[in-house]
């Protein structure tokens, strides 16, 4: 997979997406849409069209579900990728000013240890 | 800034206490103003990093559940009591966060009271104040904040300000008192008016951890299940409409000349606490009590009669004696409005063991001191119990035939003392002989610190003698 240029990257979790679109109108690059297809609880959520992404944060603060969003800043800064050990998925190392080597995987939101 | 905005670590990683299989979302609907309110001041409590010390006080309504969201202290508390409920939490721990929650119903109708006063007092507390303009979680009913003309389930022809008045302004209201730190009101609508929220969420609590201030924020929320709009037609309504009766903004701010203040004073504490109750510790022979250690004690006692009979001060001498006998203790006064002549009984429990409830239902002594009260209450005795009946003012027998029943003429007794109103130690001195529950002894050397009129002490004596004497002349 080609990195991506974006400087924002988001993350729904659509088990937690109720669907409001308040994300979508909110969200100023226009990178969110509603999903085609619904979650268990029936909702159609919202989705990351894959490019275009800010990392504003504004889809997060509009977002009235505390685990709904995520929202990673300066997407582009960041380097390696590998897959995931607990979903499989492919992860970024990220860094913070207080992590300097956190790594998350960016499909299950999970860190992941022992790894630089 | 962060570089991942994520869920806060405030919020439970998984709500646990959420009953049913979905344990990841929040019970608001979609769209709600709540949500976002709730993000704003976990986020806050994250980057202050005060979230150990946070007592979070969740209200009746729709946010009545916030406990299972919120990785902090939580009390869910009686329909608009928040604010006294913090006032309490934030004196006992005063240096914890305290935060009180609170909707258009919960505040600005049942709560009304509470909010004005805890202002007043000016209390350490940070208040958030949700006003939606309806009542969300019983359906769309009317609040004190439905704008006039505005229909709700309650006000179906428009809310008409002959009928219910006008919409109050919380915010404005409050600004009018002298304690209250800063006061704002602001709203959860497009991106600019919820990021002017987080700022003021932030100051606010702020202000509570270096202050103690108080703070009150009045938060413009939508609705979208009971305005029956879309979420995104919703926000629009607030920032349209409700913002334009309820203008937002400042209503007071004295956050930049007030001292920090110090609440640790405002309680006392255990060490202290006798000393400021004036408390002295009961001197008893412990030789004395020693016997009583060894016995298996545990009576559930009923005492009734008349107002003014001393019913429940022969309770309170009871859980008194008991007491100094290193027993456990209750003792719960039931009575009516009246001094003299109602009806009274309290409830007196004894026992080895550590005592759950003070309530008696079914005791195991009923002592009755009127016909009334032997005649509502004999029936509650348990099987092999113990009923102590006055039969100098009750003019029937006990009909039950499954307990031990002892007649006493015990205000006829204490009128030849000299003093009707010691027939209810007559009958102290009457059941510690009978039960053999304490020491005569200790009983009698402690009834003047146990008395309040001084000069009573040896009448009461002589009447506990005499009930004693009683007993041993019926053995």
């Amino acid at each position: 997979m080609t990195v991506s240029k974006s400087r924002g990257h988001v993350v729904i979790s659509t088990e937690e997406c109720k669907g409001c679109e308040l994300c979508i109108e909110a969200c100023p690059a226009d990178v969110l849409i509603l999903s085609d297809k619904f979650n268990t609880h029936g909702y159609h959520t919202s989705a990351y069209k894959g490019q275009g992404c800010t990392g504003c944060g504004i889809c997060f603060y509009a977002c009235p579900e505390p685990g709904a969003i995520t929202v990673f800043k300066r997407w582009d800064q960041m380097t390696e990728m590998a897959d995931c050990p607990h979903c499989g998925g492919e992860y970024k190392v990220y860094s913070t000013e207080d992590e300097p080597h956190l790594l998350i995987c960016t499909n299950c939101m999970k860190p992941i240890k022992d790894s630089q | 800034m962060n570089n991942i905005l994520k869920k806060s670590a405030s919020f439970y990683d998984v709500y646990e206490r959420r009953p049913g299989a979905d344990k990841l979302t929040t019970t608001y609907c979609p769209g709600c103003g709540h949500g976002v309110l709730h993000k704003l001041i976990a986020e806050a409590l994250d980057d202050f990093g005060v979230r150990e010390k946070t007592i979070f006080i969740s209200p009746v309504g729709c946010s009545v559940f916030a406990y299972y969201y919120f990785h902090t202290g939580n009390v869910q508390v009686a329909h608009g009591r928040a604010p006294a409920a913090a006032t309490g939490i934030k004196r006992a721990h005063p240096d914890s966060v305290v935060i009180s929650y609170q909707g258009d119903g919960d505040l600005a109708a049942i709560g009304t009271a509470e909010i004005i006063h805890a202002a007043n007092r000016g209390e350490g507390i940070t208040v958030f104040f949700v006003n939606n303009a309806i009542y969300g979680m019983t359906g769309g009913q009317m609040a004190p904040t439905t704008l006039v003309g505005q229909k709700t389930m309650t006000s179906p022809r428009g809310r008409s300000v002959n009928n219910e008045g006008y919409p109050i302004r919380m915010s404005e209201v409050i600004a009018t008192l002298k304690a209250p730190v800063f006061i704002e009101r602001v709203m959860i609508g497009d991106t600019k008016s919820t990021m002017h929220a987080r700022q003021t969420v932030r100051k606010a609590l702020k202000l509570q951890i270096e202050k103690n201030a108080f703070s009150f924020i009045e938060v413009l929320s939508a609705c979208p299940s009971n305005m029956k709009l879309t979420p995104s037609r919703s926000k629009q309504w607030v920032k349209e409409v409700l913002a334009d009766y309820f203008p937002l903004g400042v209503k007071k701010d004295v956050s930049e000349e007030f001292e920090p203040k110090d609440i640790s004073r405002l309680v006392v504490s255990n060490s202290e606490l006798p000393d400021a109750l004036n408390l002295e510790t009961a001197k008893v022979d412990s030789e004395k009590i020693a016997p009583y250690r060894e016995k298996k004690i545990n009576e559930e006692i009923k005492v009734a009669g008349f107002g003014g009979q001393g019913v429940l001060s022969l309770g309170t001498v009871l859980s008194e004696m008991g007491m100094r006998h290193d027993y456990q203790v209750s003792w719960l006064p039931s009575y009516g409005p009246e001094m003299r002549g109602g009806t009274a009984n309290c409830s007196v429990k004894i026992s080895q063991k550590k005592i759950g409830s003070p309530l008696v239902a079914n005791p195991t002594i009923l002592i009755a001191m009127n016909r009334p009260s032997l005649d509502k209450f004999e029936n509650d005795v348990i099987s092999g119990g113990l009923i102590i009946y006055d039969n100098s003012l009750i003019d029937r027998k006990p009909v039950r035939d499954d307990v031990e029943i002892i007649a006493i003429p015990a205000t006829k007794m204490a009128d030849e003392l000299g003093n009707t109103k010691a027939a209810n130690m007559v009958i102290v001195g009457a059941l510690i002989e009978y039960k053999d529950l304490m020491s005569q002894e200790v009983v009698l050397e402690s009834l003047g610190d146990v008395l309040k009129r001084k000069n009573l002490v040896e009448l009461n004596q002589k009447a506990i003698l005499r009930g004693a004497e009683f007993i041993n002349n019926l053995k």
